[in-house]
């Protein structure tokens, strides 16, 4: 019988999508995209919470970002994300952590409150950028010395699967001034060198919007 | 990295902790399963200690908890659990299974991403000065109902008909669920009868040792009531 594909659950905008589909692509799995919108009504059987991305396999679902990878991360061992030593596995964990409960949620937050009308587009701005300024000033800290080619290493790690998306996000949606971020440009050329990185980029996504519209 | 100064005594983890910081009492849930002896650190954010600069070489977060352990210094509790996970195997927080293990995880996260990141004291401070005074305990309460609900219907979903929330056995989704339900019951006007499962949880974390002893108002910087 032959296998049936993963599928991921996923927005093109998403930086938690983003996240997971870095993580695919590392792992050379293939996959199907299913582009999930905020008022999809089927979404909530998927994800009860409502947010992608979701991964689906076989009939097995997980969902949240960090859970999908550490479940991929049991499954496809190639490319591990996560280094065996306990320090530097510590450090890929917090930064992961930093990212996806310090200063997505918030940017979150923010985002959806200007769509939702209930706050201005300055405050909205204004949260998001200190959100990502907070967490990035401390990964900065965390780092300093950094040598390596990416955050941890001289391989892409859990880390810079969660940099990445974010980083790119500071860049290209909230006006974050990398200059202040030295280490953190300089990971995120490295990472944009890679095509894991490149393919799973949000412009690139099925359901990103036509450029000529 | 960040340089420690002082190492923690004697081969000791030292756990810097905020008795009512619920990402704090995660990881005492956690020492506490594991057996693990630690010395406690206290760090008083409503005075501002962790701006402190010796805690800020620490973590640079300005964020409780953090271990230091010989020269491991982690400033994350998720990150902690997932260290005294390897360092100290048993008894397990996660189960071999694969599927199992990610449901863990996925419990885990709703609360450390979707639920207390969006009550932490800097964001109601936020709040407070936004929205008004007085509001932050009805915006808490609504950022746990909705991550309760979903993690009601999940557990649901799941069917693992278990005594903890994943099964026989307590594991990572019961040590971040604990210090939730805990402060969500403490803090909010929280009707815990739309969550069965989360307040039958609740009771069987109240009786077992290792959680008792993990409780806020049992840290040694807890206020005593007079």
């Amino acid at each position: 019988m032959a296998a049936v594909k993963p599928i991921l659950y996923s927005a093109w905008i998403s930086s938690c999508s983003f996240r997971v589909r870095i993580a695919l692509n590392l792992k050379g799995v293939d996959y199907e995209y299913r582009a999930v919108t905020r008022t999809d009504p089927d979404y909530e059987k998927i994800n009860p919470i409502k947010y992608v991305p979701a991964f689906v396999d076989g009939d097995f679902v997980v969902s949240d970002s960090l859970a999908i990878i550490l479940y991929l991360e049991d499954k496809y061992p190639q490319h591990p994300l996560l280094p065996q030593d306990l320090k530097k596995k510590a450090i890929n964990l917090q930064i992961a952590n930093i990212v996806c409960s310090s200063i997505q949620p918030l940017q979150c937050y923010a985002v959806i409150g200007l769509v939702d009308g209930k706050l201005s587009s300055n405050e909205s701005l204004q949260i998001v950028r200190h959100y990502i300024d907070k967490g990035f000033r401390a990964i900065e800290k965390l780092l300093e010395g950094c040598d390596s080619k990416y955050a941890t290493g001289d391989e892409i790690q859990l880390a810079d699967v969660f940099l990445a998306p974010q980083i790119h996000a500071g860049m290209t949606r909230f006006q974050i001034d990398m200059s202040n971020y030295p280490l953190l440009e300089r990971f995120y050329k490295a990472y944009m060198e890679i095509s894991a990185v490149q393919d799973a980029v949000p412009e690139k996504q099925p359901d990103a919007p036509s450029p000529w519209i | 990295m960040a340089e420690v100064e002082a190492t923690a005594t004697a081969g000791r983890p030292r756990l810097y902790s905020y008795w009512r910081s619920s990402c704090s009492h995660r990881a005492r849930i956690a020492l506490n399963l594991k057996g693990v002896d630690y010395e406690y650190k206290a760090v008083n954010l409503l005075k501002g200690e962790q701006s402190d600069p010796e805690f800020l070489k620490l973590n640079p977060m300005k964020f409780v908890p953090a271990l230091v352990d010989d020269d491991a210094v982690i400033g994350d509790s998720y990150a902690i659990a997932l260290y005294l996970e390897d360092k100290y195997p048993d008894p397990p927080l996660l189960p071999q299974d694969p599927k199992k293990k990610a449901l863990n995880h996925q419990i885990a996260n709703i609360v450390s991403s979707g639920i207390q990141p969006l009550h932490n004291l800097s964001v109601l401070r936020f709040i407070e000065q936004k929205v008004g005074a007085g509001e932050s305990v009805s915006w808490t309460q609504q950022q746990i109902e909705r991550g309760f609900t979903a993690i009601e219907n999940l557990i649901q979903q799941k069917g693992c008909g278990g005594k903890y929330a994943t099964g026989d056995e307590i594991q990572l989704a019961d040590v971040f669920l604990a210090p939730q339900i805990y402060a969500a019951i403490e803090r909010t006007k929280i009707d815990m009868s739309n969550y069965p499962t989360l307040a039958r949880l609740h009771a069987l974390y109240m009786a077992h040792p290792a959680f008792q002893a993990a409780l806020p108002a049992k840290q040694p910087d807890a206020p005593s009531c007079t």
